[in-house]
């Protein structure tokens, strides 16, 4: 027998397998189907099944707790500066101390907290949303966490050996290159970046991929919801961003390690390309931590207005141009490095455009909350803190577009002021609104509404002390990253204020993580669907099983639960006794494929600490990059070679 | 699920590989594309702003690299497109006999180009630590190697895998219609690169 003839045989063994394989449908549904998909689903016991998981709702989980961790360490950092600030030549820090403070605070917060917190939120509920059992790629999410981790525990364990970085997180050379930062401070920083940029690219791909790809039947792009909207754009520019600041720090460490000239004006190099390629990255930062936010924004406010948010094209359109504009802006970070003038014109003119959309996004919600029957429970307090604080941020961004205003403000405390107010007031106050909202979809239980409730106010009054003061210690000339300031300038009393608002923005969010402890354990059973939400997360229990679905869900508008009064439209025929998820088309969302879904691995691990090890190490030596490579090719290999080299009757992936 | 559900259609037919846009994989490697385009992209801007800042390029003092090994690779690099196309059709075909025949052919064209790769980083005629402009030469020509390597072993791997019985199962034909596709990207990438290294100097 030819192999031919002998795999035309194995064919037909296979396709008469095939026709006895379990799927759900009339035959197999209800509880005898939940039983058989939980067993399928389910991941092995013990440390190394946890290491291995592949469930987007446990390394969602994972990234949000992480992410909320690092807010305190950053947050405590905060409290110490704010503390040595608090009175004129204070002596509490040192200078070089505190140059460390605000490095590690800058960049824990940017790149530990606020993007992988929206990463967590993302992976966790996106999935849900689409009415599908897992998100693409999942043991590349699993490893976009574990990268994220490693690159965490790098920053703090070399803040921890007296280590950190002083640079500031933005890092500008000649500072951060060899001749003025000597030792491996600069360094560490600059790796770190790698971690979380390999990380967010990762969890990018693996977003761009689960939208486009694996939406309900039905869910035709016109359709999908706001947030998937928000979480695909911004994935598309984590995707163009991101790899600036990888070339950039590349560049940075092989500067500081092997003698390369980039930014070495001495040999013809240029300081001032750090910052470009920098801020190509840094700009578009900003609206990958803000517009996951206006998703959140969308979300409440359609369920607590009880209506779709207004022009939902246009909120469509917005985000599609403020992703846009936004790589367009990076130059008005650098208004004080000289410029031309037709540049100064071009940058402050595109910086008050992306004023135009993030402002339609804002009439829309307003416009659906005139509309609809708004309920203020604390998620929709969030949303008015959010507008109210971005809008004042968004007004202060406007006036430093315009060039003689910014020269005079430039690194002084109204910046501060400016881009505190468009990042917490534009991302974190959705984000704890967001918190609140999914609680009871990722633990089954309700967080406590009084305690939410005190904690806005605290949150939200917290926050105007701490850092509307800075608008006036700002304009009276004080610039920011100094270690203290001389009595008698009038700098005493906003620095004095913003203190103890400081303090009170911590006791908002200490009392938020009580609430969410305590609400785990004694919180009220949260109902099937505890908003009256419309969107297909709320379709199935809480928290969710392995699966997801027992059947995919099948869409006919933009708010499923709202439009299906009584039995929800499923299509059955996937696999029970093996993992597999429903692909369908990228715009039209019609059935295409079904895709089995890869097992638990813990190759993804392993190969993330092959990955850190060379990052690490190329540090020290140029070397780490080829020798380090080879495991780092043996655990991808392994990550993706099949377990059992047979055939399967449908393919599966081991 | 916490409503009663009505059954509206069965998939159960659909199939479970299918070549291009409906493959997953191919969005993924899509998207990898698109982070790499977006790097080589900013490394030819930083190249660019580079030159913008000398009378001469390359500076006064150096010479351009050698025509002879780069010229050679990319005479190479675009042939391989041929056995590349062939492979593709193959893996289109569920022609598994020529897969086995062809991949090896791949993995041996990626050997050579690595071999010639290192002649060519001889005859750059300036050191990375030189000045800026032999550090953005040495950094585009790293980083096109280091495109090379990866998939030079992706095919190494796929070529092992389609040695086995996995090989006639459709989704490893679509991994290697997409090692193809990738290849491609591979050597457009290399043209600008080509030309600015060797022919942007001599301008």
């Amino acid at each position: 027998m030819t192999e031919l003839e002998r795999v035309r045989e194995e064919d037909k063994k296979l396709a008469a397998e095939r026709r006895k394989i379990a799927r759900d449908g009339p035959r197999l549904s209800g509880a005898k189907l939940e039983a058989r998909l939980e067993r399928t689903w389910k991941r092995p016991r013990g440390i190394l099944g946890w290491l291995a998981t592949v469930d987007h709702k446990e390394i969602g989980r994972r990234y949000i707790v992480t992410a909320l961790i690092f807010l305190a360490l950053g947050g405590a950092l905060a409290l110490l500066m704010r503390l040595q600030l608090a009175r004129p030549d204070n002596d509490m820090i040192g200078a070089s101390r505190f140059n460390e403070l605000f490095t590690m605070h800058g960049s824990t917060m940017m790149f530990l907290f606020v993007v992988p917190v929206m990463e967590g939120v993302a992976v966790y509920i996106i999935p849900l949303m689409l009415g599908t059992r897992s998100t693409a790629f999942p043991r590349l999410n699993a490893f976009s966490y574990y990268m994220y981790l490693f690159g965490g525990l790098l920053l703090w364990g070399a803040f921890a050996f007296n280590i950190a970085p002083d640079i500031g997180w933005f890092a500008y050379t000649p500072l951060s290159g060899p001749q003025f930062s000597p030792g491996k401070r600069a360094d560490i920083w600059a790796q770190m970046i790698t971690f979380t940029e390999v990380s967010a690219l990762a969890a990018a791909v693996v977003l761009v991929a689960t939208i486009l790809k694996t939406r309900a039947p039905g869910m035709t792009l016109a359709r999908m919801p706001l947030f998937a909207w928000a979480m695909l754009v911004v994935a598309i520019m984590i995707i163009f961003a991101m790899p600036s600041v990888a070339l950039a720090s590349s560049m940075l460490i092989s500067d500081r390690l092997v003698g390369t000239n980039f930014y070495n004006a001495y040999e013809h190099g240029d300081a001032l390309l750090w910052q470009h390629l920098f801020w190509f990255f840094g700009h578009p930062e900003v609206y990958i931590i803000f517009l996951p936010a206006t998703g959140f924004v969308s979300v409440i406010t359609e369920t607590f207005c009880r209506r779709p948010v207004f022009a939902y094209p246009v909120v469509v359109l917005a985000l599609i141009s403020t992703g846009i504009l936004a790589f367009g802006l990076w130059v008005h970070h650098m208004f004080a490095t000289g410029l031309p003038r037709v540049g100064y014109s071009f940058y402050t003119a595109a910086s008050m455009t992306v004023a135009i959309p993030t402002a339609l996004q804002i009439f829309c919600w307003l416009a659906t909350m005139w509309d609809g029957r708004p309920r203020f429970q604390v998620p929709m307090l969030y949303v008015v803190g959010f507008i109210v604080t971005f809008v004042i941020g968004g007004l202060t961004g406007v006036i430093i577009a315009s060039v003689p205003l910014d020269l005079q403000l430039h690194d002084t405390y109204f910046i501060v002021a400016h881009f505190h107010y468009v990042l917490i007031g534009g991302a974190v106050f959705p984000l704890l609104g967001i918190l609140t909202y999914w609680y009871p979809k990722i633990t089954g239980r309700m967080m406590s509404e009084t305690l939410g409730k005190i904690g806005f106010w605290m949150m939200f009054l917290g926050f105007q002390l701490a850092f509307f003061p800075m608008h006036f210690s700002g304009l009276l000339g004080m610039p920011r990253r100094v270690y203290t300031y001389p009595a008698g300038l009038g700098l005493e009393l906003p620095n004095l204020l913003s203190t103890v608002g400081a303090f009170v923005v911590a006791a908002a969010v200490l009392l938020f993580v009580i609430n969410g402890v305590y609400s785990l354990y004694r919180g009220a059973i949260a109902p099937p669907n505890p908003w009256d939400a419309a969107s297909l997360e709320w379709a199935t229990s809480s928290p969710p099983p392995d699966y997801n679905f027992a059947h995919i869900p099948v869409v006919k508008s933009r708010t499923p639960l709202w439009d299906e009064k009584g039995e929800l439209p499923v299509v059955t025929g996937l696999r029970a006794d093996e993992k597999e998820i429903l692909l369908t088309t990228v715009v039209a969302a019609a059935p295409d494929l079904r895709e089995p879904v890869p097992y638990p691995s813990l190759w993804p691990f392993i190969a993330s600490i092959a990955v850190g090890i060379v990052f690490i190490t190329s540090i020290f030596s140029p070397w780490a990059l080829t020798i380090g490579l080879i495991p780092c090719a043996i655990a991808l290999t392994a990550w993706f070679w099949p377990k059992e080299l047979k055939r399967n009757p449908e393919p599966v992936i081991s | 699920m916490i409503r009663p559900v009505r059954f509206a259609g069965d998939v159960a037919d659909l199939p479970t590989h299918k070549f291009g846009p409906s493959s997953l994989t191919w969005w993924g490697i899509i998207a990898f594309m698109v982070i790499e385009g977006a790097a080589f992209a900013l490394a030819f801007a930083a190249y660019f702003f580079l030159m913008g800042h000398e009378q001469g390029w390359p500076p006064e003092a150096r010479r351009a690299p050698n025509l002879l090994f780069g010229t050679l690779f990319t005479i190479i690099i675009l042939l391989s497109e041929i056995p590349n196309t062939a492979v593709k059709k193959a893996a289109n075909e569920g022609d598994v006999p020529t897969i086995r025949r062809l991949m090896p052919v791949m993995v041996g064209v990626g050997v050579v180009l690595l071999i010639i790769r290192g002649f060519e980083f001889n005859n750059l005629n300036v050191r990375w630590t030189d000045d800026a402009y032999g550090s953005i030469i040495w950094a585009l020509l790293l980083l096109h190697t280091t495109h090379i390597l990866t998939d030079w072993f992706d095919t190494v791997v796929l070529a092992a895998l389609m040695r086995t019985p996995l090989a006639y199962e459709g989704r490893r034909l679509v991994d290697t219609d997409e090692n193809a596709l990738y290849w491609r990207y591979v050597w457009l990438l290399w043209i600008p690169i080509y030309l600015m290294i060797y022919w942007v100097p001599r301008l």
